[in-house]
């Protein structure tokens, strides 16, 4: 089964080639409108994998949250790190 | 732990970049937009019923001319209910524990509510200022008493949000962090700990959703006395 040849930039970035990647990221869209299209299609993507289905369950919702989670772990790292449960150790 | 008990309610910055902009923006990304054919996905679905029937309870006391405040009244329903009970999972922010954003909600709106009473009713919205069958003799010392139960409406609507929120969160904190300490010591009074952490996080998820109703009920209740 041969696949028809697909310019490189225009590949998913999974089937590209680590030999490649290179070309593949100075090929890509990094204007402000290419950077929103890029998150857009990211959004819709999860979105109507997980969410825009006719029996969706808390999973879509709760990976959602996790990363949120994390999102605020790395964001508040800086003032956590300062935390102790004794004063003089 | 007391000099850091406050610091959960600094607001954290990252690089420059404030973590209450990415709080602020979450709920937002966490409602999925209705579609326009019939039978939606469950979350779209939830997510109407919610709206639905929450404007049609907050808005059957108010006459016609104040239903177009229904947009208004549930998007701060769904937003403050979303901030409080986002702010409740582990290392998140709370933006509504910041008294700035409650009087930014509090007063332009109980402003605006005042001044459209005073412009389409002037007698109607001064007469709110004297209940009916007051003795005359106190007359004046109730209108005064009345206006300034008026004019600290908007503060009391902030301050109510922020208070109950800040509280909640040092509770838990405190609490959480002496069941910790204790877990080792004394098992028994750390299971005592415990199950006081597991009561109060019941409490903060209802108290989270009950001051957001809070707020908006008030200001449909003021909106009601003056549209």
């Amino acid at each position: 089964m041969a696949d028809r040849p697909v310019p490189v930039v225009e590949k998913r970035l999974m089937d590209v080639k680590l030999g490649e990647l290179g070309t593949w990221m100075g090929g890509r869209d990094f204007t402000p409108n290419g950077l929103l299209s890029s998150v857009r299609r990211g959004y819709e993507r999860y979105y109507n994998k997980y969410i825009n289905v006719k029996k969706g369950g808390i999973g879509g919702l709760a990976m959602l949250l996790a990363g949120y989670i994390t999102l605020s772990y790395v964001w508040e790292y800086n003032h956590i790190k300062h935390d102790r449960w004794r004063k003089y150790h | 732990m007391t000099m850091n008990l406050f610091n959960q309610f600094l607001s954290p910055t990252f690089l420059g970049l404030p973590l209450i902009a990415i709080a602020l923006m979450a709920p937002c990304l966490l409602y999925p937009s209705p579609a326009p054919w019939w039978q939606s996905n469950r979350w779209t679905t939830l997510q109407n019923w919610f709206i639905g029937s929450f404007i049609k309870q907050i808005l059957s006391p108010i006459n016609t001319k104040g239903h177009s405040w229904a947009l208004l009244l549930a998007t701060l329903m769904v937003f403050l209910i979303t901030l409080n009970t986002l702010g409740l999972l582990p290392y998140t922010f709370t933006p509504t524990t910041q008294l700035s954003l409650n009087m930014a909600f509090a007063v332009p709106l109980w402003l605006a509510i005042v001044i459209m009473g005073f412009r389409n009713s002037p007698t109607h919205a001064l007469g709110h200022l004297l209940p009916e069958g007051t003795p005359t003799p106190l007359v004046p010392i109730l209108i005064i008493i009345e206006s300034i139960s008026l004019l600290i409406r908007p503060l009391a609507l902030g301050v109510r949000l922020t208070a109950n929120l800040t509280a909640g969160h040092l509770l838990i904190q405190l609490v959480s962090s002496a069941a910790f300490s204790l877990l080792l010591s004394q098992t028994t009074a750390a299971s005592l700990a415990v199950s006081l952490l597991l009561l109060l996080t019941i409490l903060e998820i209802a108290v989270a959703m009950i001051q957001a109703y809070v707020f908006v009920l008030l200001l449909s209740l003021y909106l009601q006395e003056n549209v």
